[in-house]
């Protein structure tokens, strides 16, 4: 039996469920996804402006509060927070432990970045969706799968650290490792695929992003535990949490993952396995814990997938409130001063009214009158000054707009756009490098 | 006519300018009314207004849960998106605001 840990669903997840999961959770190895569809693209700019930089913001920190307890507890960590910059994350990680007095062996997985090679063969790759001639591509990133992750583990390494890589392949390749699957068992290999998908969000398994008062119940949210697996040889897992953490792990919440961001479910793509999901099945066994078994797999695809990101400029914000009587009449005639103000200078602006029908794009039927409305706009452009232009313009509402407006607020964000395409995967050549305190192999 | 809120409950994921949204019943017996009355074609005239492409249907009787895979959902993806919801996450409610009879 294996007893796998979800410490972290995306960067910005909370800390402390991991430390109880490493803690207390008698777990083999501890799993933190940190990784979101242009989080890595975002990092290769860091790296850029400063190459020792370009792994996880929060590495640090989550490192500094885990080291010390996966040490003791002898749970090895598995982690993509190496972004755009693996062995620099080593690096890191090696620099912390020297400083806390603590010895560490640590494995960095590299091979991912396919930007070279996407750079001088872009035209041989069909991008979805296509990708306009003068963009600036600032990265490409392979999914690597669990072979790739496998030669890491087997150094010994406490802390494994790669880059991009599949998420389910980060819990997939300790479980072929401790049980020796067979690459070519496409059963089992579908089977860990699914048990690492519906760990890879973390709380999202144990009642996180699930709950709505009256309807769908959890207790505990702000005391929310984070999943761990318990898998066998043969595939099948019971899903659970620590005793005492809060959240709920039942039929309901472990459905509503399966399902999370599945295209066809009967041929679910990772670079191990086209895994079917219409075959898995759930079974409750008590409290907060569903046992998991079926699953079936066919042979993995020839191609890796490549996430390409490139410079989309600047989107330049501004909101404003709007209160008490006649607040849409207000928000709205604010709405068309900033469009005739901007029009000339903007080919699109997006102009939202948070309180009625900004989410929705509209309310399906819903007439209710809101009492106080938000009025937002946003606009794209590759010119930083125009982008700042936005929310000044929604400030000066103050006083050059209707009456009662408050709470003015301006953003300005550099965007990354991602677009992807399939590239041979003799093109990624996977390798690693391990490094312990006091030295690099 | 009911609203699908009463009955079932649902999560969004994106992938690129695609939103996926999973629409699966409380009471496991109303799997099959579901799928006779929420078809990828009624989903795709209640959501007008928010998918520009086509809506394709999943059925996972396993565990009585229904997928709909909606293409040009999220103002061009993510990344780009001028929206304030740009993943789309909001949008498991507006499936669940769809009526249908018992």
């Amino acid at each position: 039996m294996l007893r796998i840990g979800s410490g972290a669903g995306f960067s910005g997840d909370r800390l402390e469920p991991a430390v109880k999961l490493a803690e207390e959770g008698e777990l083999d190895y501890l799993v933190l996804e940190c990784l979101a569809e242009r989080t890595i693209a975002l990092a290769q700019k860091r790296k850029k402006a400063d190459p020792s930089l370009g792994y996880d913001p929060l590495l640090e920190k989550r490192i500094r509060s885990l080291l010390p307890i996966l040490l003791e507890k002898n749970v090895r960590l598995i982690t993509n927070m190496g972004a755009a910059n693996p062995i620099g994350g080593a690096l890191k990680i090696i620099e912390v432990a020297e400083e806390m007095g603590l010895s560490v062996k640590v494995a960095a997985v590299t091979g991912d970045d396919v930007l070279p090679y996407v750079l001088s063969n872009g035209d041989s790759i069909q991008f979805s969706p296509a990708l306009y001639e003068s963009a600036d591509i600032v990265s490409a990133n392979a999914y690597m799968g669990a072979s790739t992750i496998l030669p890491a583990i087997e150094t010994g390494a406490d802390i494994i650290i790669t880059g991009r890589v599949a998420d389910p392949s980060l819990f997939l390749a300790p479980m072929i490792h401790h049980f020796d699957w067979s690459m070519d068992d496409h059963d089992l290999l579908a089977k860990g695929t699914v048990v690492g998908h519906l760990l890879e969000c973390g709380g999202q398994l144990t009642g996180g992003y699930f709950a709505d008062p009256g309807k769908k119940e959890v207790s505990g949210m702000a005391s929310l535990g984070f999943p761990l697996a318990e898998v066998k040889t043969d595939g099948t897992a019971l899903l659970t949490k620590l005793p005492g953490t809060g959240g709920a792990l039942t039929l309901r919440t472990v459905k509503e993952q399966l399902l999370y961001e599945v295209m066809d479910p009967s041929a679910y793509i990772t670079p191990d396995v086209v895994a079917d999901f219409t075959t898995v099945q759930l079974q409750e066994d008590g409290e907060d814990r569903i046992f998991l078994s079926g699953g079936n797999g066919k042979q993995r695809p020839d191609e890796l997938k490549v996430s390409i990101g490139f410079d989309a400029g600047y989107i330049g914000e501004g909101e404003i409130t709007y209160a008490g009587a006649n607040a849409v009449g207000r928000a709205e005639l604010a709405g068309a001063i900033i469009q005739e103000r901007l029009a000339d200078t903007f080919e699109e602006l997006k102009v939202d009214y948070i309180g009625g029908t900004s989410a929705h794009r509209g309310s399906f039927g819903h007439k209710e009158t809101p009492y106080e409305v938000r009025f937002r706009v946003a606009g794209k452009t590759y010119e930083l000054d125009k982008a700042k232009w936005i929310g000044e313009e929604v400030e000066a509402l103050y006083t050059n707009g209707p009456a009662g407006g408050g709470g003015a607020r301006k953003y300005v964000n550099e965007v990354v756009g991602i677009v992807s395409g399939m590239i041979p995967r003799d093109k990624v050549e996977p390798d690693f490098k391990v490094m312990e305190v006091g030295g690099i192999d | 006519m009911t609203k699908l809120y009463e009955l079932a409950h649902s999560r969004a994921g994106d992938k690129g300018d695609v939103l996926m949204l999973s629409l699966i019943p409380y009471e496991e017996e109303l799997y099959g009314r579901l799928r006779e009355q929420v078809t990828a074609e009624r989903v795709k005239e209640h959501l007008q207004h928010i998918v520009s492409g086509e809506v394709e249907r999943y059925e996972m009787p396993n565990i009585s849960a229904l997928q709909f895979v909606c293409h040009g959902a999220l103002l061009g993806g993510v990344t780009t998106s001028l929206g304030m919801d740009t993943h789309g996450k909001t949008l498991s409610y507006a499936l669940l605001e769809m009526e249908i009879e018992l």
